[in-house]
């Protein structure tokens, strides 16, 4: 055993205590469909931004998944529900949730949180060429397939870094 | 005939849970031999598929509108913009080697983008012509 070995977990257990807006990893005992099919279409969206009550309507249109069909056998729907559920973010901290269209299961794009911390972003990039929808989060997060959202791994479309 | 697939897949779960393009397409080659015996796949009529302009959905009229011009270059999903790796299994080893995934999307994107399925035929073509390329 070496220093290295003892330091993991200490240096694990402080990142779990500094847990900040730009971290948001998949937390553990995701069901392996969850990234085979959630993060097929589209990246496994981080389950600590929407609430509960958002990924039970979510899960519950699969169907009619934002014009596309997303259907799941009924165990792995259930368990992939269950686990958003179970790590689903604080109503207090997302705000009211929202809608791109009417009739449309809520967006995880639509709170009030991704807002705000986006309030800065010029519209127009939401809509480029190599964007084509705000929750194509990796197009300007390099990092988001590990999810990590700091903000010197911003690279806007176009290939300009991010700054304040 | 529709009653063979999931045999198919059953066969290649116990067999083994990896398959190669090649067992893939066989059995959907032996599928579609069944209404034709002297069928052959056709990477032409394959390539067809992968680029013709269906319009039955605005927004994804073709299979290249996601997977790219190129089947050995990938693309990228027409709605959420991920980036979707490439088709060919000469430049994405996963490719082609889990029967039920293949499946699964084959009903999915046949469903979107000709609004119905895909036969064993046009399965067997389009397989023909993600391995040959281009
Ligand atoms: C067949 C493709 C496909 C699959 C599989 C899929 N989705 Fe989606 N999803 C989409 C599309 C298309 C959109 C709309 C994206 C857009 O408008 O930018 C979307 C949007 C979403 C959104 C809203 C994103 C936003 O704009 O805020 C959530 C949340 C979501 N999906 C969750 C899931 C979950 C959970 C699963 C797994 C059960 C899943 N998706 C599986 C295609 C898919
Ligand atoms: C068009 C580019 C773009 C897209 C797409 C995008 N973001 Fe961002 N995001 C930014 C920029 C730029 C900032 C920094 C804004 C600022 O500094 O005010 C940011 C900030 C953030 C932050 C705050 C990081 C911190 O340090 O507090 C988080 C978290 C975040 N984004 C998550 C997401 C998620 C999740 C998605 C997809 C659902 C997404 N973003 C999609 C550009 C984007
Ligand atoms: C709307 C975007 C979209 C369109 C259009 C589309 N696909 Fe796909 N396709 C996907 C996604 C997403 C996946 C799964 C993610 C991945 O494996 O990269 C996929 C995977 C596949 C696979 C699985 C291959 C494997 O072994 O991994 C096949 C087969 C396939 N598509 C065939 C087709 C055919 C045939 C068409 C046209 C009829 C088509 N696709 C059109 C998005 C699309």
């Amino acid at each position: 055993m070496n220093a290295a070995h003892l330091l993991a977990p200490l240096f694990s257990m402080f990142m779990v205590c500094t847990a900040q807006a730009d971290d948001l990893r998949l937390p553990a005992g995701a069901p392996p469909a969850f990234q085979s099919e959630c993060g097929a279409c589209h990246l496994a969206f981080p389950p600590r931004l929407l609430v509960a009550e958002d990924w039970r309507r979510v899960m519950a249109g699969l169907d009619r998944h934002y014009g596309d069909n997303a259907s799941l056998d009924e165990p792995t729907r259930r368990a992939i529900e269950a686990y958003l559920v179970e790590n689903a973010g604080k109503p207090k901290k997302l705000g009211p949730s929202g809608t791109a269209a009417p009739g449309e299961a809520p967006r995880l794009t639509a709170t009030a949180w991704f807002k705000r911390k986006h309030h800065e972003v010029p519209p127009a990039y939401w809509r480029h060429a190599e964007v084509r929808s705000p929750a194509n989060c990796a197009a300007c997060h390099k990092q988001a397939a590990s999810g990590s959202y700091r903000e010197r791994e911003i690279v806007m479309p176009g290939g300009r870094r991010w700054q304040d | 005939m529709k009653a063979l697939i999931p045999v198919l897949i059953g066969l290649f779960a116990v067999t083994a849970q990896a398959a190669t393009p090649n067992e893939i397409l066989a059995g959907y080659r032996a599928e579609a031999a069944k209404n034709n015996p002297r069928y052959q796949s056709s990477a032409e009529l394959g390539a067809q598929l992968y680029r013709h302009s269906f319009g039955v959905s605005a927004k994804m009229p073709s299979c290249s509108s996601c997977h790219g011009d190129d089947p050995a270059r990938g693309g990228s999903h027409v709605v959420t913009g991920k980036a979707i790796q490439p088709l060919a299994p000469a430049a994405n080893a996963e490719r082609f080697s889990d029967p039920a995934k293949v499946e699964k999307w084959f009903r999915r994107n046949c469903g979107e983008v000709l609004g119905r399925e895909c036969s064993a035929t046009e399965k067997a073509d389009f397989i023909t012509f993600v391995m040959r390329g281009r």
